[in-house]
């Protein structure tokens, strides 16, 4: 059982097809699985469904597929600070599903426990609750969601041992976490790959048994879209 | 005379109670974490899957692997935890976090808010904003009273898509605080803004309240 690919296009030969449904870990340009991402757009794997918190922004993170017309549909629940996404939906080129972020990863999280569906507060009597059954508890109402199971997820880690358990960094986990689990497979890429051992068992965030493929995927010039500081106060 | 935004954070900060776990929206909500009161100690939570918020980091500690939930770099405290989002929404939803303060197109007399969407026009998505008045025990909003072109914001029924439906504790606009004690009952108009008047307030109010 090998799962380290030397590179992101090897690592997804055989898992892409056209009209499958994906999840791609991320925040924004947080933690998404940028070298994944980039084997997509160059197989050039069409009519995409891809649940994904946000959509990239202008030709970064699934910016760039939107760019290159892969995506059918997307399910996010925030898709701000993009343009081509915003032409496209408003055009009708692209379909939207705008799902609350709650929502989205607990769809995530019970896909990937074999759970098809949950009820929640959120969203009832919203348009999020249109179509949806709706049912009382204890005299509150519900919505039933489904649940999310994709042919493929794409995640990004900081750290991989050779077995496939892996850890995160900072706020970088996000959806990577609940989505690694939410498909029939799940690839991984991170900065560093290290020898089985090196890792605390105890301080594991993914265990090896989701993490099917993995690539050390560094260097990383990671983004930051909105950069913030402060000045020291001792500068005298 | 009307409050500014760090006057309006400043009055939603007077909320905040020892031992809280808040969240706070972007904008102006975001401005709260400025004027926590003296003695306070409150821990903040972003989304995106973090207790203990740390002020924005020096530019020698930036770290793009470290940013709130408006994508803004941050730092972190010794008290801080990470997690992914499946747990970050299980506190919200789950109402382990015990206050939240949000930006807001519209809120109507009985608790409506909506701040997620203009039809054709505005498509970001409601990213945690539903999840949050679904789940957080007290939602204050910080709005502007009137919107630009003048039109009230706080009204009898929203026209906007809503975020969530009788969810709003408090409303705290730059001319006067509103307030409700359980979801049953109508908004009162509890405080003004230097110089504002009650009658000032209603003139630009179509919502029903109590004086």
């Amino acid at each position: 059982m090998k799962k380290i690919y030397p590179d992101a296009a090897t690592a997804l030969d055989g898992l892409l097809f056209d009209g499958m449904h994906l999840c791609v870990g991320g925040f924004g340009l947080c933690g998404i699985p940028e070298r994944l991402i980039d084997a997509l757009q160059e197989a050039g794997v069409k009519n995409l469904t891809i649940a994904s918190n946000n959509a990239g922004i202008d030709n970064e993170g699934l910016g760039k597929l939107l760019r290159s017309r892969q995506v059918k549909k997307m399910i996010s629940s925030y898709v701000g600070e993009n343009k081509e996404f915003e032409r496209q939906f408003l055009s009708g080129e692209l379909e939207v599903e705008f799902c609350p972020q709650g929502t989205l990863a607990e769809r995530c999280r019970a896909g990937g426990a074999g759970i098809p569906g949950f009820y929640t507060k959120t969203g009832v009597g919203t348009q999020v609750a249109e179509g949806k059954e709706v049912k009382s508890f204890d005299g509150e109402d519900y919505i039933l969601e489904r649940g999310i199971f994709a042919d493929l997820c794409l995640i990004k880690g900081w750290k991989a041992d050779k077995a496939g358990n892996l850890v995160f960094r900072k706020t970088a986990r996000n959806f990577n976490a609940p989505m690694a689990t939410a498909g029939k497979i799940c690839v991984a890429e991170v900065e560093e790959i290290i020898e089985v051992g090196e890792l605390d068992p105890d301080a594991i965030h993914l265990p090896s048994i989701y993490v099917k493929r993995l690539i050390d995927g560094s260097p990383y010039d990671k983004k930051i879209e909105f950069r913030m500081t402060r000045e020291r106060e001792d500068a005298a | 005379m009307s409050w500014d935004r760090n006057q309006m954070a400043a009055r939603a900060a007077q909320e905040l109670q020892d031992g809280y776990y808040v969240n706070l929206g972007i904008g102006i909500p975001t401005l709260v974490a400025n004027h926590i009161p003296e003695g306070v100690e409150v821990t903040l939570q972003s989304e995106n899957g973090m207790l203990g918020i740390g002020p924005f980091p020096y530019e020698d500690e930036i770290d793009a692997d470290l940013i709130n939930a408006g994508k803004q770099t941050i730092s972190e405290l010794t008290s801080s935890s990470y997690f992914g989002s499946a747990d970050s929404f299980a506190m919200i939803r789950g109402g382990h976090i015990d206050l939240t303060v949000l930006g807001a197109m519209e809120v109507a007399q009985n608790g409506d808010i909506a701040n997620w969407m203009i039809p054709g026009k505005m498509i970001k998505g409601m990213g945690g904003a539903m999840d949050l008045v679904a789940g957080v025990k007290k939602i204050i909003v910080v709005m502007d009273h009137c919107a630009k072109d003048g039109s009230p914001k706080f009204i009898p029924i929203c026209t906007l898509p809503l975020t969530g439906i009788n969810v709003v504790d408090m409303i705290i606009t730059d001319l006067a605080v509103f307030h409700r004690t359980d979801h049953d009952s109508p908004f009162k108009l509890i405080e003004l803004a230097l110089g504002v008047t009650a009658e000032q307030v209603a003139a630009k109010t179509t919502a029903d309240f109590l004086i």
